[in-house]
């Protein structure tokens, strides 16, 4: 057998932020027209990315879209900076777009956000990039697409009250925690992604864009800012959010959302913001330096 | 003590070195080479540029490699890549009556033009551990085969049923720009060239158990393997400023056509359809399988009754792609505390709810005891 001819194999670079200049041109035309219906949810021909589906790759093609080399990045998990996922999805930009990253809510320019709105009120310079599992609010009340999007174009909301009604009569209460649907605009209703209610509030005419990037369902939208956004309820069940009996145990704050951190093997836990950010600023302390950086 | 996950960077470097040093093992064991991979794994390299969507025999040995083996994760190597590559516009339809044939059989006909040619097949093989295979260095075993006449047509048998209108024709050429999967979201209903897009590009094991669904009763299609055909062809491009087609590629291809009973509706006489698959290499489980399904997602388009989840197309196209569905079932390993936290803070308050309610009726009982 003469010697195997070795295998031809392309050039080792990618282009800046890791898409071509037509999936952005692409992806920003589908922005665009986010913007413009708020929480209508646009269809986009998301591409594969080397992050996998479901950990992020609708907001990574949102920020990948809009990321200028002044722009300076921050990537939140769970609201912190230093979780894995968070930590992965910044080193793909540093790596693939060489912009700045930063830690420090009031210094990002965008913030792509699994799971939390931060704690500290965002700015009308700031844009938050929210990474979405399923972007369709009633897909757990009526899995076909097919039908949804007729629902929403009728703005047939029917089936969700119906369902927010029988958890009342059933548990009492909306049982609903996290992903609680909102109304956008006074026409859409749409799914904040997987924040804990406690965030919904943050949602309401905020200063700062907020885009909703669903990779694998291919899916856009956004809510614009000083857009209205009203969570779901009733007038004898109103609306209300998470409340702590006691304060983060590292910085005091009585105001934020709390993660219950389990201590030892005998059932003892702490409670601590859950906005890494937010606790070391408040406590004074410099952000750990994030590695990557 | 604060024992929350911190230095996250330094873990996800050290694991990415660790999985680099497991994947080469035992040092003392010689180090695969894509080549090998390329020529004496090649069925997981024609799988892994099915699914992956890209035919680049190098690459696919590469993701390989680098997946350890994992299919799923080679598939993501490569369609993760792909997307980077430029769109330099569409080839022409290659036409795979002018295959050169490496195997073609048809379960309809005994004998038909162009015969019969087993070729490399698993099919007739005894399945008894080769233990010789175990010995490394003996000698290439070599075997006669059919001559391969190029340029000659084989007609396919489908072709041959059609000449007496007994079999439907295969669907006229796309006028304006075919639809691609790749360039716009899928949207339902979807035509049956986006269905067909993404059955070659679903998971092997996913059409394969739907397939098997409708030939259990689950949409019933009563199919016959028409004809399955392997071999080469070429794969001609036009460009605008040279006005004529030449050849830019030749790749392998697996073609079935599976022929099913119809039994007509009040339009159309009574005759055989078609399911169709198409995939790059030598892949009969995975043609055969998108022939079935593609078959059986066209019950509504003949009149047919449906309900099985074969049949239903939302039901199969959203979810045939196996890097979303491994990515969305693996995303469970990402942290969820924020989450997990709101649904403990309100199991909490619902089990005081619940408590409390069970305390009153209980304190209501004994009242009512103590009254009597």
């Amino acid at each position: 057998m003469s010697a195997a001819p070795k295998p031809r194999l392309p050039a080792r670079s990618y282009n800046f932020a890791y898409l071509d200049e037509q999936t952005k041109k692409m992806i920003r035309r589908a922005i665009l027209k986010a913007v413009a219906i708020p929480g209508h949810q646009v269809p986009f021909a998301g591409r594969e990315m080397p992050l996998p589906y479901g950990w992020g790759t609708g907001g990574i093609q949102v920020t990948a879209a809009i990321l200028g080399r002044d722009d300076v990045l921050k990537v939140i998990d769970q609201g912190a900076d230093d979780t894995t996922n968070a930590v992965n999805i910044r080193r793909l930009f540093a790596k693939t777009a060489g912009v700045k990253t930063t830690t420090h809510t009031e210094e990002a320019t965008v913030i792509q956000t699994r799971h939390r709105i931060p704690e500290r009120p965002l700015a009308e310079s700031q844009i938050l990039v929210f990474q979405v599992p399923i972007p369709e609010p009633l897909r757990w009340l009526e899995p076909r697409e097919s039908e949804t999007s007729k629902l929403h174009a009728l703005a047939d909301y029917g089936l969700m009250h119906v369902h927010l009604y029988e958890d009342i009569a059933t548990h009492g209460r909306i049982a609903r925690s996290y992903d609680y649907p909102a109304l956008v605009h006074e026409r859409y209703v749409a799914s904040p992604s997987p924040i804990p209610k406690f965030d919904n509030p943050k949602l309401d005419r905020s200063p700062a864009l907020m885009l909703f990037g669903a990779g694998r369902e291919k899916r856009i939208y956004a809510i614009p800012p000083h857009t209205r956004v009203k969570s779901l309820d009733f007038e004898d069940h109103p609306f209300s959010v998470q409340r702590w009996d006691r304060a983060c145990e590292l910085c005091g704050a009585r105001d934020s959302f709390l993660d219950e951190v389990v201590t030892d093997d005998e059932g003892n836990r702490m409670f601590v913001c859950s906005d890494s950010d937010y606790c070391e600023t408040r406590r004074g302390g410099e952000t750990p330096e994030a590695a990557d950086d | 003590m604060y024992v929350a996950v911190k230095g996250g960077e330094r873990a996800i470097a050290n694991a990415e070195r660790l999985l680099a040093e497991t994947r080469r093992g035992d040092p003392a064991v010689p180090e695969l080479s894509l080549a090998q991979i390329d020529e004496q794994l090649s069925l997981a390299v024609d799988r892994v540029m099915t699914e992956g969507a890209l035919y680049d025999r190098a690459l696919a040995a590469l993701a390989i490699k680098q997946a350890r083996g994992d299919m799923i994760e080679a598939i993501f190597l490569l369609r993760a890549y792909r997307t980077t590559l430029p769109r330099l516009g569409e080839a022409l339809p290659v036409d795979t009556a002018r295959m050169l044939l490496m195997r073609r059989i048809s379960a309809a006909f005994k004998d038909l033009p162009g015969g019969q040619v087993l070729g490399p097949t698993f099919d007739y093989t005894h399945r008894l551990l080769d233990f010789d295979l175990a010995e490394e260095g003996r000698p290439r075993a070599t075997a006669e085969t059919a001559p391969v006449v190029p340029g000659v047509s084989v007609p396919r048998v489908a072709d041959l049923l059609g000449r007496e209108g007994l079999i439907e024709p295969a669907p006229a050429a796309n006028e304006g720009p075919v639809p691609d999967l790749t360039q716009a979201p899928l949207a339902f209903p979807a035509p049956r060239e986006l269905r067909l897009q993404n059955l070659a590009r679903g998971d092997e094991g996913f059409l394969l158990a739907l397939g098997y669904s409708t030939q259990r009763g689950w949409g019933s299609t009563h199919p016959f393997a028409g004809e399955i055909r392997m071999g080469s062809i070429a794969v001609e491009f036009e460009p605008p400023e040279l006005g004529f087609p030449i050849e830019i590629a030749e790749i392998v291809v697996t073609e079935c056509d599976l022929i099913n009973q119809f039994k007509g509706s009040a339009e159309q006489p009574p005759q055989f359809t078609r399911g169709y698959g198409l995939v790059f290499g030598h892949a009969e489980r995975k043609a055969m399988s998108m022939a079935l399904v593609d078959r059986a997602l066209r019950a509504r388009e003949l009149d047919e009754a449906t309900g099985a989840p074969a049949q239903d197309e939302e039901f199969v196209l959203s979810h045939s792609d196996n890097l979303e569905s491994s990515g969305f079932v693996q995303h469970l390993k990402l942290p969820h505390y924020v989450d997990f936290q709101s649904e403990l803070h309100m199991v909490r308050e619902m089990r005081a709810d619940w408590e409390r309610t069970r305390d009153q009726i209980a304190a209501r009982t004994l009242a009512t005891k103590a009254a009597e």
